[in-house]
């Protein structure tokens, strides 16, 4: 376990970070109003994938942790694009 | 270690200050937990069996007999979803898993305690809020234990309730994976290899790994389809613009990885017992160890099995089909291990042993069936038909339910202490064969002929099957009530089990019957393979 994670990350960066998130927010918010056709979906998972990383990496520190834990993320992201990737040939050739 | 020296158990010893039921109330002791999750799990087992006899005695003849068809269609979503969230998802795990998964590693506990009293409270609020359901106005919920939209989200009978009360019973599904995952990797005793841990042990980490990941997404569903009765959001009612397919995805995602959280701690009793009763180390260890793994994998990928007549697109059919076919392989893998153990074994076919032949032979023909359902041609004459529910009986309650009696019985003696009368349960064992297949063999049948499922009226040329499977659930039903009777009596009455009545080698074994309070005096150094029987010697010596 990671017990020294503080030394790593400062307040600076959990603001940075916390206003990225907001930002990021906001753009998702924007973009459900503006019709991008079939590049809608995909925008909009992007960005919430590029949100979990931040939270996942600083708030949760995982990036500061022991190779194993990461390991388990690994695990489950990799679930969770399978899983993404499955449904959508429901989807994509309905 | 060793045996039958006088030490205090862990029913004359507690992790706190108290006495009575608040010791129990207020433990942190694992194996008081698992019997807590037992008290509880079995009587809502008990109401399930009550209402499924119900269920069949209404069917016995065609019209009605002694329910109206609103009452049938809330009998049979209770039944649903007391038998699925109640009692076989967390029955193994969280009875045995947790009475006996710190042992079989040579732990003292869990590895968080007090997460795991939580656990059982959140599976207790959880139930409340079942049986809350059931009495507030609006009534009992009838959308069956599958919460199909659009119906789930017109229903005026108490969904989002129910639909909450299997949101929180997912928590304690979420926390006991948690805590079995974390034990496994931090508590083993010295010399216990990943490669030296009971199938057992194996087993329910697997499980465990596919309630972390899977449950969270039923959780959502959930809060999804509450969302959208309360405020009218459009996501999955196709009236308000949304997608019902949808739902059925993210229902599946979760519930078809449920269908192995309920199977694979079974899978690892049998792995369990086999041994124990063939004399013989397990045929293909890291096999049956990897299969778990395999299993709890490939069955992430396979849910749109359950989708194929809900107007999904054709490619994904195919896809869905394929995978089901892989999904038999690891499931085959373990059956040959099992049968190759037993092979040159010598065989002492005591009751446990009995049980897991009832699982084999009751549990393959559910897995032939589900190749039946898996192939999209046979598949679409099948749909929503007994057959179905047939192969589904045949998987949980063949399989899932018959090894939870297995467990039952091999783990007895350790548990509690004593020991049932082996000839009543040899007698149960064979009445419970009979009662099961007489009560859904002919469901098969029915199902082939195209009598469709959750209906309360058919015609008459089914009324012969449903009368054989109504007497069927009088003998299966009589023969579970007998089993609990003669479980009671003997935990009074029964003689005092040694600590090692099978001749079993691994860890729970080597201790006291009942345990002790912390498992083991000292921790043990593990130096032999889980089923190696050589050390049967060293034991008695000890």
């Amino acid at each position: 376990m990671s017990v020294d994670n503080k030394q790593h990350i400062g307040y600076g960066t959990y603001i940075l970070v916390w206003l990225a998130l907001l930002a990021f927010t906001s753009i998702t918010v924007t973009i459900a109003g503006v019709s991008l056709g079939r590049y809608t979906l995909f925008i909009a998972l992007s960005i919430a994938a590029i949100k979990s990383a931040l939270v996942i990496n600083i708030f949760m520190h995982i990036r500061f942790d022991e190779p194993i834990f990461k390991t388990f993320l690994a695990i489950s992201g990799a679930t969770l694009l399978i899983i993404f990737l499955l449904t959508f040939f429901d989807y994509i050739y309905r | 270690m060793a045996n039958d020296v006088a030490v205090k158990s862990f029913y004359q010893e507690s992790t706190n200050k108290y006495s009575g039921i608040l010791s129990w109330l207020l433990t942190k002791d694992h194996k008081r937990i698992g019997l807590m999750y037992m008290i509880a799990i079995l009587a809502f087992f008990v109401v399930g069996v009550i209402i499924g006899l119900l269920m069949r005695l209404e069917l016995i003849a065609p019209g009605r007999t002694i329910m109206d068809a609103q009452t049938y269609n809330t009998l049979f979503t209770l039944h649903g979803v007391i038998m699925i969230f109640l009692f076989i998802i967390p029955g193994l795990p969280a009875i045995f898993g947790n009475f006996f998964l710190p042992i079989q590693i040579g732990a003292r506990d869990v590895a968080f305690p007090r997460l795991n009293l939580l656990s059982w409270y959140i599976y207790i609020i959880g139930a409340i809020l079942v049986l809350v359901s059931l009495f507030l106005p609006g009534g009992p919920i009838d959308t069956g234990w599958t919460f199909y939209i659009p119906y789930s989200v017109r229903s005026t009978t108490n969904v989002s309730m129910a639909l909450f009360a299997a949101f929180v019973l997912g928590f304690s599904s979420i926390l006991t994976g948690l805590n079995f995952i974390t034990t496994v990797h931090r508590l083993r005793a010295p010399g216990m290899g990943f490669f030296k841990m009971p199938l057992f042990v194996w087993a329910t980490y697997a499980t465990a790994w596919i309630q972390i990941l899977a449950t969270p997404v039923i959780a959502l569903t959930i809060l999804l389809v509450i969302l959208e009765r309360t405020f009218g959001v459009g996501i999955f009612d196709p009236a308000l613009g949304g997608d019902p397919i949808l739902f059925q995805h993210m229902f599946w995602i979760y519930s078809h990885p449920a269908v192995y959280i309920m199977i694979l701690p079974a899978m690892g009793v049998v792995s369990e017992i086999i041994p124990t009763f063939s004399r013989r180390t397990i045929f293909g260890y890291k096999a049956i160890a990897m299969s778990s793994l395999a299993i709890a994998f490939v069955g992430y990928l396979v849910w749109a099995h359950h989708m194929f007549s809900s107007g999904m697109s054709d490619t994904a059919r195919w896809i869905f089909s394929l995978l089901t076919f892989i999904v038999a392989l690891p499931s085959g893998v373990k059956i040959f291990n099992w049968v190759a153990t037993m092979y040159k074994g010598s065989i002492d076919p005591q009751t446990p042993f009995l049980w897991v032949m009832n699982f084999i032979f009751l549990f393959s023909i559910g897995g032939l069936t589900g190749l039946v359902l898996g192939s999209l041609a046979t598949d679409i004459h099948l749909t929503d038909t007994y057959f179905v529910v047939a192969h589904f009986h045949y998987v949980m309650f063949g399989g899932t339910g018959t090894i939870f009696f297995a467990a039952l019985h091999y783990w007895f003696p350790k548990m509690f202490g004593k020991m049932y009368n082996k000839k009543f349960a040899n007698i149960a064992v064979v009445a419970y064969f009979i009662g099961f297949n007489m009560l859904y063999f002919p469901k098969f049948i029915m199902g082939y002929m195209g009598m469709p499922r959750r209906y309360y009226d058919y015609l008459p040329q089914f009324t012969i099957y449903q009368e054989i499977s109504t007497i069927g659930s009088w003998i299966l039903s009589g023969t579970i009530f007998f089993i609990i009777g003669y479980l009671i009596h003997a935990l009074k009455y029964g003689k005092k089990a040694t600590s090692n009545p099978w001749g079993g080698v691994t860890l729970e074994w080597h201790i006291p019957s009942p345990p002790p309070l912390e498992n083991f005096e000292t921790i043990p150094i593990v130096t032999h393979e889980p089923y190696d029987f050589s050390q049967l010697k060293e034991m008695k010596d000890e």
